[in-house]
């Protein structure tokens, strides 16, 4: 029964499973398994069901990896977006109608992103979508939204650079998180160099080149740059780098994405390279990633980001405590949902004003002014279609929650186009006005 | 200077052991049974969570501090349960089936990182009325004239599917949250070392992290374990007996399906351990096993399939590698030759390192095909 085969073909086998691994790695293709709808799992929870009566509902697309490696994060992203379509459908729905929402698997693999982007557009006609998280993924949706000229609200922060009529962008622009952040320790820390650690892929690289452009033009001293690829666990070597580097100490500008962070600051934590001479500012850590690296490893450490749950208002506390009556006591909210929970009331707003939800032209132009009591505080949306928004600069506590050592008075206007970088210094973006549109010099 | 070199070494065999640890027990699956097990990354992560969950537990109780000892056993007991059940369920009806092997347990890891994900007391409890329903029906069926009808078959399926659906949905709708909230989510979950093994041993200027030489003693006790267990024991010698000559061996009444099973479940037991030790070092999510799997195929083709020394030297020999190209260590000692030097820097990131240790691995298996440590003899070719 049991052939024997040859050693040389467990030989070639064995490197064509490891091969096909690798690949799998390098490029997130990773067809994974379905999604959990169909089975009795909280994914397919009420309030998702797509199996509704659409005759008087207004269909919305929510598009976010429910697998693979971004799901992680986008899990709870789409958590947010439900909760903030609950809400408005008990509180009576939009233009009276309630909103239907239809979630698609991207899968983290942006090929399928688009084919499920076309698919919402053309099959389901849905009146917009909310998705994406990687900037990877939001520009292999971008043409289809422009092409197609509909709706895309993008709710995490990002490197910036676009400026694009069919999006709506509710994160952080570079200004509103990496700018103020680098403002700030070299305020707190001064004369201290930087080190800028990052995964290997377009937004730390973006990101740390306008960190460098600011850095050069305010006297900051940048002594290492480092890239991880994205979900690496083996940091040791660039550990030893960076204490080579920085025999003194120094800052830790840290833009790793996903699991490596959490290598990073166990084995940070190992090497004996403590908060203490060696603060690091992350922008994408938030509390749900401090709770799967552990409050331990990272107390006193410092991140930015627009809000955090400890933020004290009216409205951040009943953020938090609808989604943890949602989805359990257990679970914590973060800027991404925040911002995400945001954007469909933003929407939800537009509709409103311009008494339609079919002619995206009137919502779009509607949506710019809107404005918003978010839990971060009072937003605007601006005609450049990303909104205004406060900053803040959170040090881990030891519940790992955030207590906010700083905070900008007002909230920030954006600027998708970087000021520090010279081939955007200068631009700026209007949607208001058609003379001007995504990319103009200003005056 | 002397500190730099010490550390550096130590890095090296710290990288090299964490590979050595996550490749032991596929050279066992893959090595000395020849099954690809493509699903022996979800047995680390399988491992990985029993260790959250038995921190958990030991949580405020006197334990607190220790809980990483009963972790590692009882990471070993299920993952090596799991493993039991897996060759019993799927691998014993693909030996001698390569391909297949490869693809049934791929689709095996898929499914333990979905399970991880959507797990919770209301799928239990789904998974487990179906089970029992088409189980007993299963019997009813058997019991009557003939199990062959197939219709008879679907139906069963589709009623225990339809019955274990509603009664899920009708408790998830009175218990609510209680009953429907994922044990662990999408979400990676928090492993924290014990408080004795977060500081580090001071040398010189540097310090050697406490997990890292912890990591190295489990290694260095599983492989010892792992060699009195096949060259001392009973069970030890019908293994290699089995995977010598199978035919013979059975022959000589050694059962070959009860060796297979224990085998197969030793190594899964080991990669659970394995799920313990990278829980000190990287994430615990559904994805941590994905990250591994690699790196141990490429340990164990390069040390040479079927000899456990083979893995040993080929995981210190490519985790320093990697460890002393990506830390740049070798630019220094070449201030006589700048351009190599400077060949060095080039390489000295993460990526580029892996690049480099993978074009010398491809190198490498052109010259000597069968690895570092090839098998002699008569059994190589049969």
């Amino acid at each position: 029964m049991a052939r024997k085969f040859r050693r040389r073909e467990i030989l070639i086998l064995g490197s064509t499973a490891a091969g096909s691994v690798l690949l799998k790695a390098c490029a997130p293709n990773a067809p994974s398994a379905p999604s959990a709808s169909g089975s009795p799992s909280p994914a397919s929870a009420p309030g998702a069901s797509p199996a509704a009566p659409t005759g008087n509902g207004i269909k919305v697309g929510l598009l976010h990896s429910m697998s693979g490696t971004m799901a992680i994060s986008e899990k709870s992203v789409v958590d947010a977006e439900q909760l903030a379509i609950e809400e408005i459908n008990k509180a009576g729905g939009v233009l009276g109608k309630q909103i239907i929402p239809i979630l698609e698997d991207g899968k983290s693999d942006w090929p399928t992103f688009n084919e499920k982007a076309k698919k919402l557009i053309d099959q389901d006609k849905v009146a917009t979508v909310f998705g994406c998280w990687t900037s990877s993924s939001r520009k292999a949706v971008l043409e289809t939204f422009e092409t197609k000229k509909h709706m895309l609200w993008y709710p995490v922060q990002y490197e910036g650079q676009e400026c694009s009529q069919h999006v709506f962008y509710t994160g952080a622009a570079p200004n509103q998180q990496i700018e103020p952040s680098v403002e700030w320790l070299l305020k707190t820390y001064p004369g201290k160099p930087f080190f800028l650690v990052g995964s290997d892929y377009v937004f730390p690289k973006t990101a740390n080149s306008i960190i460098k452009a600011q850095l050069a033009a305010k006297g900051g001293k940048v002594v290492g740059e480092e890239y991880i690829p994205l979900g690496n666990n083996e940091v040791s070597s660039v550990i030893a780098k960076i204490k080579k580097a920085l025999p003194q100490g120094g800052i830790i500008y840290n833009s790793l994405n996903g699991d490596t962070n959490v290598a990073f600051f166990k084995q940070l934590q190992g090497a004996g390279m403590g908060p203490d001479k060696y603060p690091s500012m992350s922008v994408s850590v938030a509390e749900e990633e401090v709770q799967a690296i552990g409050a331990k490893y990272l107390k006193g450490h410092f991140a930015a980001w627009n809000y955090f749950q400890t933020v004290d208002t009216p409205a951040s506390k009943k953020f938090a405590e609808a989604f943890k009556a949602k989805f359990g006591p257990k679970r914590v909210v973060n800027d991404p949902m925040e911002a995400a929970y945001t954007m469909v009331y933003l929407w939800k707003q537009a509709v409103e004003k311009a008494k339609t939800y079919e002619d995206l032209e009137k919502v779009r132009a509607a949506a710019i002014g809107q404005t918003f009591e978010a839990p971060n505080g009072k937003v605007v949306m601006n005609a450049n279609h990303h909104i205004s928004k406060i900053v803040r600069i959170g040090k881990v506590r030891e519940d790992g929650l955030f207590e906010i050592v700083n905070s900008t008075p007002a909230a920030v206007e954006p600027e998708p186009w970087n000021q520090y970088v010279a081939e955007t210094k200068g631009f700026s973006c209007d949607w208001s006005d058609p003379a001007k549109g995504g990319k103009f010099k200003k005056a | 200077m002397l500190s730099g070199l010490i550390t550096s070494l130590f890095g090296g065999i710290s990288v090299g052991s964490v590979l050595l640890i996550a490749a032991l027990g596929l050279a066992i699956v893959f090595g000395l049974m020849g099954v690809i097990n493509m699903a022996h990354g979800e047995l680390m992560m399988i491992g990985a969570y029993t260790t959250f969950l038995v921190q958990n537990v030991c949580k405020g109780t006197p334990l607190a501090d220790l809980y990483i000892f009963p972790a590692i056993i009882a990471a070993f007991l299920v993952a090596g349960l799991l493993g039991f059940f897996l060759e019993r369920t799927v691998v014993r009806h693909l030996y001698g089936r390569p391909l297949e092997t490869l693809l049934a347990t791929w689709g095996v890891s898929l499914i333990l990182q979905q399970f991880v994900r959507s797990v919770s007391w209301q799928f239990i409890i789904g998974i487990g009325i179906f089970g029992s329903l088409y189980y007993a029906g299963n019997r009813l069926l058997a019991n009557g004239k003939a199990a062959k009808f197939d219709w008879k078959k679907l139906l069963l399926t589709t009623i225990a599917s339809i019955a274990s659906l509603v009664i899920c949905n009708v408790l998830g709708d009175m218990f609510k949250l209680a009953i429907t909230q994922p044990w662990f989510g999408a979400q990676n979950v928090d492993v924290t070392a014990p408080s004795w093994l977060l500081g580090g041993l001071p040398i010189g200027d540097d310090q050697l992290p406490a997990t890292r030489i912890f990591i190295m003693v489990l290694t260095a006790g599983c492989v010892a374990g792992v060699y009195w267990f096949l060259n001392k024991s009973m069970w030890g010698l019908r293994i290699r007996a089995v995977t010598q000559n199978r035919e013979m061996s059975a022959c000589l009444g050694i059962s070959t399906d009860r060796v297979d099973a224990l085998t197969f479940a030793l190594g899964s037991g080991l990669a659970g351990i394995a799920g313990v030790a990278v829980s000190l070092l990287g994430s615990v999510g559904p994805n941590t096993g994905t990250n591994y799997i690699i790196d141990t195929f490429m340990v164990v083709v390069v040390g040479g399939v079927g000899k456990l020394v083979g893995s040993i030297v080929a995981a210190l020999v490519l985790g320093t590698t990697s460890y002393l190209i990506g830390s740049d260590s070798f630019a220094p000692l070449l201030g006589w030759a700048p351009p190599l030097a400077n060949f060095f820097t080039f390489f000295s990131n993460s990526s580029m390192a892996k690049v480099m240790v993978f074009a010398g691995i491809f190198v490498f298996l052109q010259a000597r095909p069968a690895g570092l440590f090839p098998q002699k003899g008569r059994t190589v070719d049969n």
